[in-house]
């Protein structure tokens, strides 16, 4: 079974957030970049199938040179090549074509993209290279199994989950659930070490369109401070809540 | 050149998230000086389906029920029935993302997911939405002539412009892709995308024994229940009520954290709700720097008190 796994690079989750030439810009400077904490899951779900199944494990990521630690450790966990379209991503649509571009010259039985990127949250890469490639999509996943070529497959839903059979070849949001947080593999020292010679292939991006741009940031609000009720008086904290923030 | 609202159900009635597209959609419309059409895909009733007109729908196209988790045929209509549309409404969910990210290639129209506001220009589109979980506001611009809004739940609200709705029934077919084999209800439960109230538990509470007080306090205030990640990770509550980061984010009225030191990962998820109230024994746990109320005491005390007093008042 050959199996893709889109593989965005993000700000480690401590980081703060904060912004260059004003506003306009992510200040990445003093940043460490890690891969995309959803991407993690459909990483490792994607070498235990080909531990259970035979094939073949790729990574594809759009970014620039800059990002190949967090491909490397990709590499390092289990993978067996990685691809990198050397463009830095500028929205969503234009992300997905590249990918969709290496799909289609290209035979994969399941491709993994993250829920949603924990950058940018857009949550859609993966719909796209659906619509593009003509495949079936499955978002929100936390739960997969394949039996020959039929996949089972479970989606959260608000207010429960979906269980769903599709036929291969199939795209996939994958999130917790596909596989545990304590089956998450890391790093082992064979591994960094492998991951020095596996193959890193480098494409350049077919130019296209962008069709978002992003133009400013800000930061949230600040709230107030927080008003301390003393442990002895919580009826304060209920008439508060009723009479001041008027929530309950 | 109608604005164009998918909607969504849930056990037959309309979710609040499509009441929010669907009041978003038509304030929208008014700024275009044109009129809301929706369109659902579910088994809603005739009475269920002219509720959208509440919310400023003129029409609705309803189809008849198709395999569920099917993006390909759901899309396929909307990219049918939005030639003449150039701003198509979403809700945020799981279920809209999946359509809507579908029909956005399929019609090339750029799409913009966790909208905050109304556009501030609707030529180009250009409006805010939450990134970087929610640690920013980032102002985006679509360059399509076409553009997909994404709506995230409780940031518009749901608001009453009553309107004569027609229903125009529609009959699509499945795509023969999907096969639907059923599906699991997370039962007795409010969901926490819609909840108004949450009642948040950490690592504070020690063991899963300890969260009958925290289900009661939900009980009182009608209020879904939800935890910090450690917690789903060691199984003391299930994964579906990890918020965070990582996790589900939520933006309810009113979030209480209880027991949760308020790490930047776990704030990350929940800092878009309008009030927050901490409870915790360490008075320098981070949390406090994030809340607007705070009492600094041990959960089984306070927890208790707090439910007798809002029985008080209910
Ligand atoms: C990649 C990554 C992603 C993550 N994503 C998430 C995420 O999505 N969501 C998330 O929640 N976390 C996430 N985390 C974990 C996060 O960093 C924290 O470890 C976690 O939020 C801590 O959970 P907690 O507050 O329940 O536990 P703790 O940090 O252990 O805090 C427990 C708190 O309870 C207080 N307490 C103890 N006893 C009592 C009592 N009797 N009464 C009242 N208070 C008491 C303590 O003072 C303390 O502040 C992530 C971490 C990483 C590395
Ligand atoms: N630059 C990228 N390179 C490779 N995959 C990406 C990239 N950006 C997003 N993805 C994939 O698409 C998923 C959803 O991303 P997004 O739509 O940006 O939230 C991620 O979890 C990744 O799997």
């Amino acid at each position: 079974m050959n199996i893709l796994v889109c593989i965005s690079s993000v700000p480690d989750t401590t980081t703060k957030i904060n912004f260059s030439d004003n506003g306009s810009k992510f200040d990445s400077s003093g940043v460490q970049f890690v891969i995309n904490p959803y991407d993690e899951f459909g990483l490792t779900k994607a070498i235990m199938l080909k531990e259970k199944h035979g094939g073949k494990v790729t990574t594809i990521t759009v970014g620039e040179l800059n990002i190949e630690p967090v491909i490397r450790k990709a590499l390092a966990i289990g993978a067996d090549e990685a691809v990198r379209v050397n463009m830095s991503p500028k929205d969503s649509y234009s992300t997905a074509v590249e990918i969709s571009n290496y799909i289609s010259e290209n035979t994969f039985d399941l491709i993994i993209c993250g829920k949603e990127s924990s950058d940018y949250n857009g949550g859609v890469v993966g719909g796209i290279i659906a619509e593009l490639t003509n495949r079936p999509f499955v978002n929100a996943c936390n739960g997969l199994s394949i039996t020959q070529n039929t996949a089972n497959l479970y989606r959260e839903i608000d207010g429960g989950k979906e269980n769903l059979e599709i036929d291969l070849p199939i795209i996939i949001g994958g999130q917790k659930g596909l596989v545990e947080e304590s089956e998450l593999r890391i790093p082992n020292m064979r591994g960094i070490m492998q991951a020095r010679t596996k193959p890193l292939l480098v494409i350049e991006p077919k130019m296209n369109d962008i069709l978002t741009e992003s133009i400013s940031f800000e930061k949230p609000s600040e709230r107030g401070d927080c008003k301390i009720i003393s442990n002895e008086n919580v009826s304060e904290l209920v008439s508060l809540l009723q009479n001041e923030a008027k929530v309950i | 050149m109608s604005i164009i609202v998918y909607t969504e159900s849930w056990e037959e009635k309309f979710r609040k998230s499509t009441f929010e597209a669907v009041s978003y959609a038509s304030e929208v419309a008014k700024m275009l000086s044109t009129n809301v059409i929706a369109i659902s895909f579910g088994e809603e009733s005739s009475e269920e389906l002219a509720k959208l007109g509440n919310y400023g729908a003129e029409k609705v196209l309803a189809c008849n029920q198709i395999e569920k988790g099917d993006s390909e045929a759901t899309s396929n209509f909307l990219a049918e029935n939005s030639i003449d549309a150039n701003i198509i409404v979403f809700a945020t969910t799981n279920t809209s993302k999946m359509i809507a990210s579908r029909l956005s290639a399929k019609i090339k129209a750029g799409i913009v997911s966790n909208v905050i506001e109304l556009p501030s220009e609707v030529s180009p589109v250009t409006l805010k939405r939450k990134s970087f979980s929610s640690k920013a506001i980032e102002q985006v611009k679509v360059n399509s002539d076409k553009a997909i809004i994404c709506l995230a739940s409780n940031s518009y609200g749901v608001i009453e412009n009553h309107k004569n709705c027609s229903i125009e029934k529609k009959t699509i077919n499945s795509s023969e892709n999907i096969r639907f084999k059923g599906q699991e209800i997370a039962n007795g439960k409010l969901s926490l995308a819609e909840a108004e109230i949450i009642v948040s538990a950490g690592r504070g509470l020690k063991g899963p024994e300890n969260w009958k007080m925290i289900e009661d306090l939900a009980e009182t205030l009608g209020a879904a229940t939800a935890c910090s990640k450690p917690v789903s990770d060691i199984g003391w509550r299930s994964h579906d009520e990890h918020v965070g980061q990582t996790g589900k984010a939520v933006a309810p009225n009113l979030y209480f954290a209880i027991g949760i030191s308020g790490a930047i990962q776990h704030l990350a998820g929940v800092n878009s709700s309008k009030v927050m109230v901490v409870i915790n024994t360490d008075p320098e746990a981070p949390f406090f720097k994030s809340a607007d109320y705070g009492i600094v005491g041990d959960a089984f005390e306070i927890v208790p008190k707090l439910i007798e007093e809002i029985k008080k008042i209910r």
